[in-house]
């Protein structure tokens, strides 16, 4: 094969056609799901992130068909109930949604109409990973790309509640589950997310990680000069920062841009399941190998009754949860 | 078969897991990735590139046609991949969610490709050659031309108007065609001139 791909600096370029040797490999990955003791890479890639500014979206939606296009997905056509949202929620086909929503600012009385591209945050500290009890579904690469490996998925969902933004969508079809990529098989041949190029207002940028400060930095500036004094990033701590980061013109209140947590961290259910989701996981494992219906067992264990999940938060509170004593 | 495997279920399977028998009997001694790391093969790896306009409005961004297979080389060409030309000084790269989607404008079973004429009176349309289309618009805009034509208003003014028949010209084309339609058009007299995309 032919010379290494550089690793990529920005989201405005055209992607090489001449075969190109990947810059994302499988030893550049420093987390993997229900796996303990991940050798450590031999070198570190730079840090990536997306930046999304919302004071500059314009709630058009280029960036969710660059998104069906890059990654060929086909969302299905849904009905209109009256609401920009389409689809009505992100699905195992659309890895990005644009949440629009009206709200009155109490101290101007003015009516701003907030607009916020949800999907995957790319968490230094990735909840889903955390949760995942299948060795190797979901891998973090160095730059900090989170990715699922879906041949190793089993379709259980415990990543959808392990993820403090509630991110992944488990397919009906396949019983996988898919997010936001980061579109690492661009990143991988030193391109940038294909909704990060298509963004006609560039309130989608990408770069990396330090760029991408500097320019929120930039920005933020910008916005308080015009009167935005609380405009800010948001890049949430409490999941060690991320790798998609927001510049919001009310960043003192992330919740009102539907719904973004204010202080997202990983349930301390998931923390305390760590050390048996791997055991259970593979105890499941174990029972589909000797012959289970696969489908029949992944299907329905999406379904966790709502009691079943306050005793598991009660049994982790009082420290029991390996004991087994339910 | 009926594991109802809730996640109090896994608590436990866990549980008894661990008091009643190890992993390593259950057979697995060492958990293990099935399948490494691997992100998706790059798509666009030897591919054919082609510039091209977006069709849809007079922004007319520059956006790349990527196929397997080389028309100019005699093969066919099957489209798998658009987006857009940050070569291009009208857009660098970026589209609009129109222009972003446009693979699927160019797959659309529902697509026009062809010219086809419904005859007056009629329920279906007919596919019709080009020769015939374009034999057809002459015939009616002569017909429609000769009745109608303005030559003079009632004061005698030569104003050398058409206003019977309307003509839409497609946005996204080069300043050269823009100006060569604009010519013809309006030098026939019509009045009624227009795009589907006027900016
Ligand atoms: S493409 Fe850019 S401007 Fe349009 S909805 Fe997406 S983020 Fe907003
Ligand atoms: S569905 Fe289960 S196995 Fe698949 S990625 Fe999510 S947590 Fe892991
Ligand atoms: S946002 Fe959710 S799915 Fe994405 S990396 Fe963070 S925890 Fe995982
Ligand atoms: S980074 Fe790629 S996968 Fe993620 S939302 Fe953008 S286009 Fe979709």
């Amino acid at each position: 094969m032919s010379e290494t791909a550089p690793q990529p600096k920005t989201a405005a370029a055209n992607p090489p056609v001449q075969p190109i040797g990947s810059n994302l490999l499988p030893s550049d990955v420093v987390r993997i799901s229900a796996t303990k003791d991940v050798p450590q890479p031999d070198r570190q890639l730079t840090k990536v992130a997306k930046l999304i500014d919302v004071s500059k979206c314009i709630g058009c939606k280029a960036c969710q068909s660059a998104c069906i296009e890059w990654n060929d997905t086909r969302p299905e056509v849904e009905e209109n109930v009256g609401v920009y949202e389409n689809p009505h929620d992100l699905t195992p086909n659309m890895f990005t949604l644009m949440r629009f929503t009206e709200w009155v600012n109490p101290e101007t009385d003015n009516l701003e109409w907030l607009i916020r591209k949800d999907g995957c945050m790319h968490c230094e500290d990735p909840g889903c990973l955390k949760a995942c009890p299948a060795p190797g579904a979901i891998v973090q690469y160095s730059n900090g790309i989170v990715d699922f490996i879906h041949e190793n998925c089993i379709g259980c969902g415990y990543c959808v509640t392990g993820c403090p933004f509630d991110i992944p969508r488990i397919s009906k079809v396949d019983h996988k589950s898919y997010k936001c990529t980061l579109c690492s098989d661009r990143v991988a041949v030193g391109q940038g997310p294909a909704c990060a190029k298509a963004c006609p207002t560039q309130a989608i940028v990408f770069g990396t990680k330090e760029d991408m400060i500097a320019h929120a930095e930039e920005r933020i500036e910008d916005l308080k000069s015009r009167g935005y004094a609380n405009a800010g990033i948001y890049d949430p701590a409490g999941v060690g920062g991320t790798h998609v980061i927001y510049v919001l013109h009310h960043a003192d209140k992330p919740s009102i841009y539907d719904g973004l947590p204010d202080e997202p961290r990983i349930s301390p259910v998931v923390e305390g399941w760590k050390g048996v989701t791997k055991t259970a996981g593979l105890a499941v494992m174990g029972v589909a190998a000797v012959g289970a219906a696969i489908h029949g067992i992944f299907a329905r264990a999406n379904k966790v009754a709502e009691h079943e999940e306050h005793e598991a938060e009660k049994l982790v509170q009082s420290g029991d949860g390996n004991g087994g004593t339910v | 078969m009926n594991i109802d495997l809730s996640r109090r279920g896994f608590f436990k399977l866990a549980g008894a897991g661990v008091a009643a028998t190890s992993l390593g009997a259950m057979g697995f001694g060492e958990a293990e990735a099935a399948e490494r790391a691997h992100v998706r093969a790059f798509k666009l790896a030897t591919t054919t590139e082609t510039r091209n306009t977006c069709p849809y409005c007079s922004v007319a961004c520059g956006i790349i046609m990527y196929s397997k297979g080389d028309v100019k080389a005699g093969e066919t060409a099957e489209l798998i991949h658009i987006e857009g030309d940050a070569d291009h000084p009208t857009n660098r790269g970026t589209l609009c969610p129109k222009g972003a989607a446009l693979k699927d404008f160019v797959h659309a079973p529902t697509r026009l490709t062809k010219p086809r004429h419904r005859a007056a009176g009629a329920s279906e349309f007919q596919d019709i050659t080009w020769d015939e289309a374009l034999d057809k618009i002459a015939r009616a805009m002569k017909d429609d031309r000769d009745a109608n034509f303005i030559q003079t208003n009632e004061a005698g003014v030569p104003v050398n108007r058409w206003t019977t028949t309307g003509f839409l010209a497609a946005s996204a084309t080069t300043n050269e065609t823009a100006w060569l339609t604009y010519k013809t058009v309006r030098s026939m007299g019509i009045v009624g001139f227009d795009n589907q995309a006027r900016v």
